[in-house]
């Protein structure tokens, strides 16, 4: 009670600590706009990839597509065919509609007023020998008649680009039948095979065998040289060679005229086979049956007759070499010189950037050298991809290349053999460009291998080497992985450098093919990601080329891709192999 | 007011005298002071001599430690331990956190040797060879000792791999031999009927008991002449941790082991000599019996009855 009555002793309580006068009671505070914003972020990026993918995908799958062919006839006269190229709607200037006949005019007038404009179409009318161009366009107001002709041919063909005619007569063996162009079609169509095949051997008999005798004759040529240049020029060993040499040359020369006798004769016999074809405007035009590459009438052609065109174009595309300065034909050497390239490169970058970082995490003391080195590294990642290709050219061609070729191949002087851009220098160019890509991430793997793992392996009496290369190396696998990923999925799609150091526009040769040493890291190479350049911006045919880049990016895109999905399947199967069930 | 009925409370723990600067035991802050002649010698750091009970005298020994001092850079972890660690038999290690028993075990293996400020003076022998003689080599040091961790460390390996570790790295490759090994060593460390189907398995998918015995496996496929063990129980739940215990009970006279452990009912279990330190000094070493029933020293009875600690 006394307690009660009694006044409670102040307690020695620190005060309440006061609270913010504003409470965070915002929405800034509250989070929910936050998770918009993050989220929308994500989803703007996402959007964005797929309108890329999508882009791409809408443009470069309908490439190999055969579109109906149209033929219109133009007020003045003209008559065109060709496939459906574009379409647009463009306003008439006033004096071009005033000029316009009633009927046309009031048409034309009409659609400016409901739908914006007059339709116009640009053809792919082809007949460039005829011609001088490839696309035309044709204005709905001026367009007298249309229709498709059902026995309009397109001819796709080793040189000239297409042709859309009407097949009109053949020529069989030197004889010339004329008919309605089913008979025409038909009997050229049952010897078109033969002739490819003849035609293919004469190209195999031109490329190989003659490049056999020829690299014979070089051989011998170069090893006189090297004779005389080991001997001096006026020895009687160095005479002794030469006569040699000019013996093989003989030799050669012979069998040489054997095979272009054959050749001749081979494309003497192919002359005898042609087609006539007329076109839209009347003109007509004989073709050989060989340089006609494929020809069909896309009026008459079924769903899946259609659908094997695509098939069949696809496939050359992924499967032979280009013709027409690379917007016709096909894209193999390219797709070979990318994954060439990008395997070498990873197998130059990977050992070398695993051993850096391994001295960089596991033995090198850290410091202030070590810290400047690993910055150095990471810096290297910004740098752009061209001063490496400036790099790649003034060092490894001009230096160490010349420097090989004096060495190694003084008797092919003046002509370079390493001593320019080709398939070893521009692999470790990029090497070196990918080589912090791959360091940094293997750094944290190895940075990531628990402590008590390594000590453990110590404890058992393992050395250091032996604690790496059984322990520690095995557990950060997936992590060498993961930079073995970033460095092709970079080194694949890299152009600008490339351009200096070894890919070409065109390249004769692959450089992996039969003849000794198998592969030639000398040899300058094709590359899609230069492909795509080179077809977009340096072809004269530009139009026609334009699919072609869509339909180029996506097989880059997929190669990628497909390069990666290899690379991080096997990092899946490392991974549980080594980290145990958790993924 | 408030500020003065803070103060006397923080000036009571400024007070409070700090032997160590760095490893402070953290247990020792919430005890109320410290109790007893010695620990008050120690904390003031004067000289004192461990008790050690006359029974040791007559046991033969594997290790032999002697004046044995330990640096971390400036701050001393090991003052002047001596003491001989008897052949086929369990010696526990006891003490509070930061009194050095890792530390020493540590030292046995040369595992201190990783870190760099570390530096030491005294004298350490295994079967008579000194383990810090300038020549010593080691990398074969090590194949003679055995060590289990505080967490089980498996590699990332198959089971096989794992407990025939010691033997690659030899470069032994007879299968036989090794195929001969596994199961010994899997048997000693009674795993052997749990994983005998799977022994390519990964040896992360274990359980933690299981690894932790994978690792007693591994130690003892090298046919030790020491297994040290650090806390190998302290990961682990309390069937797992009666297992390690069972199978140390089977280890004994095969095995000269020397353990740490915190748990004062497993030193009593399972070890046939128990040493407590306090702050980097050997307290009170004798047969483990003796120890717990009837120590020399009051100190080591506040410790083990909990009264401290």
């Amino acid at each position: 009670m006394n307690q009660l009555a009694a006044p409670n002793p102040p307690k020695s309580r620190p005060p309440r600590r006061r609270r913010a006068e504003k409470r965070a009671t915002s929405l800034f505070a509250n989070g929910e706009p936050m998770v918009w914003l993050t989220g929308g972020a994500l989803a703007i990026a996402t959007v964005m990839i797929a309108v890329l993918l999508g882009l791409v995908l809408f443009e470069g799958l309908p490439t190999f597509w055969p579109g109906p062919i149209v033929e219109v006839e133009l007020a003045d006269g003209r008559r065109l065919a060709g496939e459906l190229a574009a379409e647009e709607r463009f306003v008439l200037e006033p004096k071009a509609l005033a000029d316009l006949p009633e009927a046309r005019r009031a048409q034309a007038e009409r659609e400016i007023e409901t739908e914006g404009g007059v339709r116009r179409r640009m053809l792919r009318t082809g007949n460039y020998e005829l011609t001088g161009t490839h696309f035309e366009w044709a204005n709905d107001s001026d367009i007298v008649g249309e229709s498709k002709p059902e026995w309009m041919l397109v001819v796709e063909r080793l040189d000239d680009g297409r042709f859309y005619g009407v097949p009109r007569a053949v020529t069989v063996d030197g004889v010339r039948t004329e008919g309605d162009p089913a008979t025409v079609w038909d009997l050229a169509s049952a010897q078109h095979d033969e002739v490819r095949e003849r035609w293919e051997r004469g190209r195999t008999l031109k490329n190989e065998t003659i490049g056999a005798i020829h690299a014979r004759i070089e051989g011998a040529r170069l090893r006189a040289r090297e004779i005389e240049l080991e001997n001096g020029v006026d020895s009687p060993q160095a005479a002794e060679a030469r006569a040699a040499a000019d013996a093989i040359a003989t030799a050669a020369e012979s069998e040489f005229r054997e095979v272009q006798a054959e050749i001749n004769k081979l494309q003497e016999r192919n002359k005898g086979y042609s087609v006539e074809l007329e076109t839209a405007s009347g003109a007509r035009r004989m073709i050989t049956l060989e340089e006609i590459v494929r020809a069909f009438a896309p009026n008459r052609l079924s769903l899946t007759e259609r659908l094997g065109v695509y098939v069949s174009r696809a496939s050359e595309f992924l499967l032979d070499a280009p013709r027409q300065a690379n917007s016709e034909g096909g894209v193999y050497p390219a797709i070979f010189g990318t994954v060439l390239m990008t395997l070498i490169m990873a197998l130059l970058v990977v050992p070398f950037g695993v051993l850096a970082a391994l001295y960089l995490r596991e033995y090198a003391r850290p410091g202030p050298i070590v810290s400047a080195v690993r910055i150095a590294i990471n810096n290297l990642a910004g740098v752009p991809s061209i001063v490496f290709g400036v790099f790649g050219l003034g060092f490894f061609c001009y230096i160490v290349g010349a420097g090989v070729d004096e060495a190694l191949f003084a008797a092919k002087l003046p002509t370079p053999t390493y001593g320019k851009g080709g398939l070893l220098w521009a692999s470790l160019t990029l090497a070196l460009l990918t080589l912090p890509v791959v360091i940094v991430p293997t750094e944290e793997a190895l940075a990531s291998v628990p402590g008590s793992m390594r000590e453990g392996s110590y404890a058992c009496g393992a050395t250091k080497w032996q604690t790496i290369w059984r322990i520690v190396l095995p557990r950060a696998m997936p992590g060498i992985m993961t930079g073995m990923i970033l460095a092709l999925a970079r080194g694949a799609g890299e152009v600008a450098p490339l351009m200096l150091v070894g890919a070409v526009k065109f390249a004769p040769d692959l450089p992996l093919d039969g003849a000794a040493p198998f592969l030639h890291p000398e040899r300058s190479f094709m590359h899609l990601g230069f492909h795509i350049y080179d077809i977009g911006f340096q072809s004269q045919n530009s139009e026609a080329a334009k699919p072609m880049v869509f339909t180029t990016t996506l097989l880059l895109i997929a190669l990628v891709v497909l390069l990666n999905v290899l690379a991080i399947w096997i990092r899946a199967r490392l991974r549980r192999r080594f980290q145990g069930n958790t993924l | 007011m408030t500020e003065i009925a803070r103060k006397p409370t923080l000036a009571q723990y400024e007070l409070t005298p700090q032997p160590r600067k760095s490893a402070s035991p953290p247990s020792m802050n919430g005890a109320p002071s410290i109790s007893g002649r010695v620990f008050q010698a120690i904390a003031a750091n004067e000289p004192f001599t461990a008790e050690v009970h006359a029974g040791l005298a007559n046991e033969e020994h594997v290790l032999e430690i002697e004046r044995f001092d330990l640096w971390y850079g400036a701050s001393r972890a090991l003052h002047s331990i001596t003491m001989p660690v008897p052949k086929g038999k369990v010696t526990a290690l006891i003490g509070p956190s930061g009194c050095g028993k890792s530390t020493l075990l540590r030292s046995v293996n040369r595992m201190n040797d990783l870190i760099d400020s570390v530096r030491i003076e005294g004298e350490m022998r295994l079967s008579g060879d000194s383990i810090y003689a300038p020549g010593q080599d080691v990398i074969e040091l090590r194949k003679r000792i055995g060590m289990v961790f505080q967490k089980p460390n498996p590699f990332p390996m198959s089971i096989f791999e794992n407990v025939v570790y010691s033997l690659r790295i030899d470069g032994e490759r007879d299968k036989r031999v090794l195929a001969e090994v596994c199961e010994a060593s899997l048997r000693g460390a009674s795993l052997w009927d749990e994983v005998k189907d799977r022994l390519n398995d990964s040896a992360l998918r274990l359980s933690g008991g299981q690894q932790q015995r994978l690792c007693i496996a591994r130690a003892i496929a090298a046919e030790p002449e020491v297994l040290l063990l650090d806390e190998p129980c302290s990961a682990l739940d309390p069937i797992a941790t009666a297992r390690i215990e069972d199978l140390i009970d089977e280890l004994k006279g095969s095995y000269s082991i020397l353990m740490v452990t915190h748990n004062m009912q497993q030193a009593s279990r399972t070890s046939d000599f128990t040493a407590f330190m306090y702050l980097g000094r050997l307290v009170e070493y004798g047969p483990t019996g003796d120890i717990f029933l009837q120590p020399h020293l009051k100190e080591t009875e506040d410790y083990i009855s909990g009264r401290f600690g």
